[in-house]
């Protein structure tokens, strides 16, 4: 935790230019909805491959009730999110019936069902081609520039992650862990199962609403494709890539999956190939993820 | 019924039995290494696309759709090999990933084989459209009936009737007891691999002169297959014909009746809901024979 403070705090004495803020920030707010849907997938076991849903619904949220309807950005934020984590839970009561590939297929639709409503409704989100979203401001101070940015999504990433941490550690943390290892079991041992999965299914939806929010006020335009179904594997496959039930796991992949397609772009029209490649790899050679093997390799080398 | 009712229909039963073999494909993988196989759409856009290349080369046109077929099979087999056996025991979502992985490693090299145009290839057999109680029926439609229905058949007396496709049946029931009554379960897997890349080939190379093809076009069919196999209850044969002809119909109507902007929205609609009211799927999971 203390680390991560640290890291954030000290990393901007190594940019060089804007370019490296606005990676950062972008991984950043990638980290958030992955420290989110790793308390999804990693603790509670129950997979989500619509996430980018929630992300795109939180940003057109944002975008449309600043620029359509000229509400102040923080009231439209607290709707957005309000809004998104209302979705979460009426779509959620059903579909977290459902288990394995069968939850695989309800999430992936959900998703598909968002981003194609997004798609359509030109009125209010302007269609394919996306739309321009005022910046962020607070009673009249703009939040401007990349380093001002920078500082928020620090504030933001490491919120999130002492949120996680201590709900993992707490006794709803330990029921959905619990609910991991055994559903039967744990609902004989007096977990509420349905109850915990909707609980941190909606939980997980607002971290990546509030993300979208973010990065919509952020990039100042939001395009259907953050909604998107690709971008939806892209959030799963940082959370899987660094490591489930890890959330400093799910910080690092979404770093590392953030950063990868900036310097596979040195491989101009291989960059797709590799990307393939690097994702088949390391899953097969670390199918834990990455944070979890090499901490179990450090242990490992210190006991010998 | 009228005609107009009529021609929705056609379009979805078209567009159906393409689904139902891209579902077949992905039963046949799960039943053999409960994996569920990403990659699957993009042996579609092998077969398209390989068949088009072929065709322009000047290759005749049965000889390109052979090659093409056993150019998937291949990919198939090679899948299997070096990314799904050396990640076994994986866990399923691990699993989700290589095979996502393998799917934009195999666009990414369509992309470099061939280009990132769209492509069409002619259709089998003219495309003077038939008539049918006041509904038009294109040729092409004809052979992507007859050809599923023959490829259906087959695969219930290979299933039935051979001893490789008992092995695979006694795989995907219980795996150790097939091994324990020396079922080579390795060989199995690699055959199920093969079969259903052939499979996706073949939907691919029937739908090319309809909807066309190009790099990505395994995206959206590869999600429709899983839709439909979901739909007709994960792990059934009858399944995943009856889910994936299901939702081409209900695609169909959804785009003439209701909103063809919103067409596939209400076809992932449907599914959700019967998923509501039936967990399992149409055919899952209540004793349905397994394909």
């Amino acid at each position: 935790m203390g680390a991560l403070a640290l890291v954030l705090a000290a990393a901007p004495f190594a940019f060089t230019n804007n370019y490296h803020y606005e990676i950062a920030i972008l991984v950043m707010l990638n980290a958030v909805t992955c420290v989110g849907l790793n308390l999804l997938i990693g603790y509670a076991g129950q997979i989500s491959l619509g996430h980018a849903g929630f992300f795109g619904l939180g940003a057109y949220g944002s975008a449309i009730l600043t620029a359509r309807y000229g509400w102040p950005p923080l009231a439209a934020l607290a709707a957005a999110t309000a809004g998104t984590a209302l979705v979460a839970y009426v779509v959620g009561r059903p579909i977290l019936r459902l288990k394995g590939h069968y939850l695989a297929m309800a999430t992936l639709g959900m998703g598909i069902i968002i981003s194609i409503i997004l798609v359509t409704e030109e009125r209010f989100t302007g269609g394919p081609d996306g739309m321009s979203v005022p910046p962020f401001a607070v009673a009249g101070f703009a939040l401007a520039g990349e380093r001002a940015w920078y500082a928020v999504c620090a504030a933001m990433l490491v919120a999130a992650v002492w949120l996680a941490l201590n709900l993992i550690d707490s006794p709803a943390g330990r029921a959905l862990r619990a609910l991991h290892g055994a559903e039967i079991g744990a609902q004989v041992s007096g977990v509420d199962a349905a109850r915990a999965k909707l609980a941190v299914f909606v939980l997980s939806a607002v971290f990546a609403s509030v993300a979208g929010s973010a990065a919509a006020h952020y990039a100042g335009f939001i395009t259907p494709a953050k909604a998107g179904f690709f971008h939806s594997i892209e959030l799963v496959t940082m959370v899987v890539f660094g490591g489930m039930a890890s959330t400093f796991g799910a910080v690092a992949g979404a770093a590392a999956l953030t950063l990868l397609p900036q310097l596979l772009t040195v491989f101009k029209e291989y960059e797709m190939v590799m990307m393939g490649a690097v994702m088949m790899g390391t899953m097969i050679f670390m199918p834990k993820g990455l944070v979890p093997t090499l901490a179990a390799r450090f242990a490992g080398g210190g006991r010998r | 019924m009228s005609a107009e009712f009529l021609q929705f229909l056609l379009a979805g039963l078209t567009a159906g039995a393409i689904y139902a073999l891209v579902a077949l494909g992905f039963t046949i993988i799960y039943n053999a290494s409960h994996v569920i196989n990403f990659a699957q759409g993009e042996f579609v856009m092998i077969g398209g696309m390989t068949t088009v290349s072929l065709a322009a080369a000047g290759l005749p046109l049965p000889a390109a759709i052979a090659a093409a077929v056993l150019a998937a099979a291949a990919v198939g087999l090679a899948l299997e090999k070096f990314a799904v056996e050396p990640a076994r025991g994986a866990s399923v979502v691990t699993l989700i990933i290589i095979t996502i992985g393998a799917s934009i490693l195999l666009r990414g090299l369509a992309t470099l084989v061939w280009d990132k145009k769209i492509h069409a290839l002619k259709p089998f057999s003219g495309d003077a459209p038939i008539r049918i109680g006041g509904a038009t029926l294109a040729p092409q439609s004809l052979w992507v009936l007859g050809v599923t229905l023959v490829i259906v058949l087959l695969l219930a007396w290979f299933f039935n009737r051979t001893l490789l496709g008992k092995a695979l049946l006694a795989t995907s029931h219980n795996r150790l007891a097939a091994q324990l009554v020396g079922i080579n379960v390795r060989r199995v897997l690699l055959v199920s691999f093969g079969l259903s890349a052939a499979l996706g080939a073949i939907a691919g190379i029937l739908t090319a002169p309809i909807t066309f093809t190009s790099w990505d076009v395994g995206i959206m069919l590869g999600l429709k297959g899983f839709a439909a196999a979901i739909l007709g209850g994960l792990g059934s044969g009858p399944g995943a014909i009856v889910g994936g002809l299901a939702l081409g119909i209900v695609e169909a109507m959804g785009a003439g009746y209701v909103s063809s902007a919103y067409k596939d929205a209400i076809a992932f609609v449907v599914l959700l809901a019967v998923l509501f009211f039936l967990p399992g799927g149409l055919l899952g999971r209540r004793g349905a024979e397994r394909v």
